[in-house]
């Protein structure tokens, strides 16, 4: 039997990611909320409140506005990672049916997947160098290396939006979502060091926090504007987001492929 | 009852929505045990006036009594007594067939166990007692009308009003909603209800109004409107669709003056209005004109809608 | 006005509301047990977790308390009002804009005023159960060092109404999915800045009045005040600012109601 391989198209995630971003033109205003007022309503609420009694005690070495700030940073790159992969992409499969509409043209669902992540990599860093901005005027930037942070907030962001697609593409309804934020989103964001460090959790549920991405996006962001990070812990917090970012892209290429190639 | 012996008794009755007028000042007289149709073109006031009736649109003007009781100052103890069954369905998706019946029925204050009893004799009533535990998003089209229908009935009615029952309903379900609600007007039920489907309107209704603009522009049984505005028997000659264009319907309609008392064109045929059917035939004939094809029939209530509204009810 | 409104009311529709919610989130019920859990991980991460690192802090009555004593009533309070203002804004939102559920009510003797009632009605239940279970916990961690803390509860209630009250107001004000940008900010300002994690004291002079305004502030100060042991006058000037809000809340919702579905 002869098939004729036709040479693939290239660029077709582009072509995506274009697609997304004409779309965030008209919907940008929204999410400026979310990713940008409520990470700096946090700072002020807890960094400049709390921080007044927390500093009293120096058990940090620093203040707890430097501590909290990156660590808040890191959260709001999940926050969008997680928040871009829930409703927006189950909306493409069941309410707007977008994919569908997709896949009847040359794209493959790689490239669907590519370029919305393209397009989620592109909101985190949008938003993490806002926030930088903002860190800077708090006075919390305290090395030239925080400017690393950028492409750590994107890794951050498409480290947990990977595995999510692949959560999203198993759900008929969107009531998972709420059970998802409720069950592991709060609690990762609560007890991956961003508020506390995690020598402050009890022994035996510290593993728990070393599994989260966060944490180790936490630690990467720290480490980068107080000017502290080594260089061996930093490629290990790189590599594990790493590997969240491609187990979690293998596993939702097979699930959206499973529920649009029927 | 009020004591004009009427169960609906509407004088003056206008609504307006902002500037725009919807119903312009309409009197209404609807006794018990009646079916009554309101027919009327898309946006001619229908919905706007039933939903007056319901009590859940307090008129702009004009005075409105249900049952005997003023709509303005008595909606929830008129709505107790009242079946609706809206323009667009309003089923509540998160509950089952079963319970979108049930519940229904507590906001009526009816005791659990008679809302049990009566959701399933009504699931029957409307053959949908096997999806009972389905959810309702997956029901078709013609079996969320006919749940509506039945959740209409749960608190025993005396007055339904049905705002285009049958709508989107394939003829079979149409049928058998016409059977059903038959039935309720058998036991005395009064029935108000608005359609585009002449047939149902001949079928169904004692007494009609047809309303365009936001007026009553007639008001009788279906069989008197029909002799009132029409002609015993229509004559319809189908042409080419070129041939009916512009000036040359025209021409054509003036070689046929005189041979019935009125000759209505429409972009693809000619009404000849007139009482004997095969005579003006011939005459047509005899005048040279040749159509595609040509039938006489019997006028209906779509006749009489086409005179007072210029407009066809298929849109 | 709201006592003729009132007045007219037959419980037994508004009940009807109510058990319309019971039975569809008698499915839902992962997401009814997910809303106990969240509001006992804020209180490990920042109660507990942060309060290593922050210590004592000034008590209401005088004199200090250790931080998780502090801010556990105080989650108390948002937990009222998150469990209040998310039912009453996103819910009935949906319920109100896109279900048409509202349209079908209406059409029945239900009432705008029972119809609110029912809603809110539903809302308490929910919340007081979180509340009872929350105050359970905190009593287990030795978060409650005194008996008026039983008092919480009621006071948890009164916080739920207040805010399902307003919340439903505030709902017939909002025109899109795009306005709940705004209903988040509101919620995450008080929490964050209501009160709930450092004494009013704390704040620079010019903004307690601001931060007074808030009907958070009035519940968390209440529930502290009880749950550390000393209520004062204070912490009735709290309960009149909470009912003001319910009775507000409610006329407005009733009459703003009856002119978005009545039209
Ligand atoms: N809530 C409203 N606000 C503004 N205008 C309205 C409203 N409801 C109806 N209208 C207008 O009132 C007019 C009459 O509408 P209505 O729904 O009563 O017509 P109808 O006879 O039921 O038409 P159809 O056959 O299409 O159902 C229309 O022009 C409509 O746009
Ligand atoms: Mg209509």
């Amino acid at each position: 039997m002869a098939t004729t391989v036709r040479a693939v198209p290239r660029g077709r995630a582009a072509h995506v990611l274009a697609y997304h971003l004409v779309g965030y033109r008209r919907t940008w205003r929204a999410t400026v909320f979310s990713s940008f007022l409520l990470p700096v309503i946090y700072l002020a609420g807890i960094g400049l409140g709390v921080g007044g009694y927390v500093d009293r005690g120096h058990h940090l070495g620093v203040a707890y506005l430097s501590f909290l700030a990156p660590g808040v940073l890191a959260t709001t790159a999940l926050t969008i990672g997680v928040e871009e992969s829930t409703y927006r992409v189950f909306s493409q499969f069941e309410w707007d049916r977008t994919y569908e509409a997709m896949l009847a043209t040359p794209l493959r669902v790689v490239d669907l997947l590519l370029g919305q992540l393209a397009f989620v990599v592109f909101r985190a860093l949008v938003a993490v160098v806002v926030f930088l901005a903002v860190m800077a005027a708090f006075g919390t930037v305290h090395s030239p290396w925080a400017v690393a942070v950028v492409p750590v907030g994107g890794l951050i962001a498409l480290a947990c939006a990977a595995p999510t697609f692949a959560f999203t593409a198993t759900q008929s309804s969107a009531q998972g979502f709420s059970v998802l934020q409720r069950f592991a989103v709060i609690p990762v964001q609560l007890f991956s060091g961003v508020f506390f460090p995690v020598s402050q959790l009890p022994a035996p549920v510290r593993p728990l926090a070393y599994l989260s991405p966060l944490w180790h996006g936490v630690e990467l962001c720290r480490g980068l504007t107080l000017g502290t990070l080594h260089p061996w812990p930093a490629l290990g917090h790189l590599a594990y987001l790493a590997v969240w970012a491609g187990v979690g892209f293998a596993l939702a290429a097979r699930t959206f492929r499973r529920r649009l190639v029927v | 009852m009020g004591g004009d012996g009427y169960l609906i008794s509407a004088t003056g009755l206008v609504k307006r929505f902002g500037d725009f007028t919807a119903v312009a000042g309409i009197d209404l007289g609807v006794r018990r045990g009646e079916a009554f149709g309101f027919l009327g073109p898309n946006g001619a006031g229908k919905s706007s006036t039933m939903r007056m009736i319901g009590c859940v649109s307090p008129p702009s003007e004009g005075r409105l009594s249900i049952l005997g009781l003023d709509a303005a100052s008595h909606g929830p103890q008129i709505r107790a007594r009242l079946g609706v069954v809206p323009q667009q369905d309003s089923l509540d998706v998160e509950l089952t067939v079963l319970e979108n019946l049930t519940i229904y029925a507590r906001y009526f204050g009816i005791p659990r166990a008679v809302a049990q009893r009566r959701a399933a004799e009504l699931l029957d009533f409307v053959q949908l007692a096997d999806r009972a535990g389905d959810r309702v998003e997956p029901l078709s089209g013609g079996m969320k009308r006919r749940l509506t229908i039945a959740r209409s009935l749960v608190n025993e009615p005396e007055l339904v009003l049905l705002d285009e029952p049958t709508t989107g309903l394939d003829p079979q379900a149409r049928h058998l909603v016409w059977e059903r609600l038959y039935r309720l007007k058998q036991r005395g039920v009064t029935l108000v209800l608005t359609t585009h489907y002449m047939d149902e309107a001949e079928q169904l209704c004692d007494r009609l109004v047809v309303m365009d603009g936001g007026r009553i522009v007639a008001e009788g049984s279906p069989s008197a409107l029909i002799a009132r505005f029409s002609t015993r028997e229509v004559v319809e000659l189908r042409f080419d669709l070129a041939d009916l264009d512009g000036a040359r319907g025209r021409d054509i309609a003036d070689t046929l003056t005189g041979l019935a008392d009125r000759v209505e064109v429409l972009p693809d045929r000619l009404l000849l209005y007139t009482a004997d059917g095969d005579a003006t035939v011939t005459a047509v004939t005899d005048r040279g004109v040749e159509p595609m094809s040509v039938l006489v029939r019997r006028s209906s209530l779509e006749d009489v809608f086409l005179r007072l509204t210029g407009r066809t009810l298929v849109d | 006005m709201l006592s003729t409104l009132l007045l007219r009311v037959d419980p037994r529709r508004a009940g009807a509301v109510v058990e319309r919610n019971v039975l569809v989130h008698r499915r839902g019920w992962i997401v009814l047990l997910s809303g106990f859990f969240e509001p006992f991980l804020y209180l490990l991460a920042l109660g507990i977790g942060l309060g290593h690192l922050v210590g004592s802090v000034p008590a209401p009555g005088g004199g200090t308390v250790p931080y998780p004593v502090f801010v556990a009533p105080a989650m108390l309070a948002v937990q009222a009002m998150n469990a209040a203002l998310t039912e009453t804004t996103f819910n009935v939102f949906g319920k109100l804009k896109y279900m048409r559920l509202y349209d079908a009510v209406l059409a029945t003797p239900v009432t705008p005023t029972e119809l609110a009632l029912g809603e809110i009605g539903w809302c308490l239940a929910r919340s007081g159960l979180y509340s009872a279970a929350f105050l359970g916990v905190m009593a287990v961690l030795g978060l409650t060092p005194s008996w008026w803390a039983v008092l919480a509860w009621p006071a948890a209630l009164l916080i739920g109404f207040a805010f399902a009250a307003l919340g439903m107001a505030l709902t017939t004000f909002l025109r899109s999915w795009q306005d709940f940008d705004y209903v988040v900010v509101i919620m995450m300002v008080m929490f964050m800045f209501a009160g709930t994690f450092t004494p009013l004291s704390a704040y620079p002079a010019w903004v307690r009045p601001l931060v007074e305004l808030t009907p958070l502030y009035h519940g968390v100060a209440l529930t502290r005040s009880l749950t550390t042991g000393s209520p004062d006058l204070g912490a009735l000037g709290h309960v009149a600012y909470l009912v003001v809000c319910v009775v507000l809340g409610l006329w407005i919702a009733a009459r703003r109601m009856a002119r978005l579905l009545l039209t």
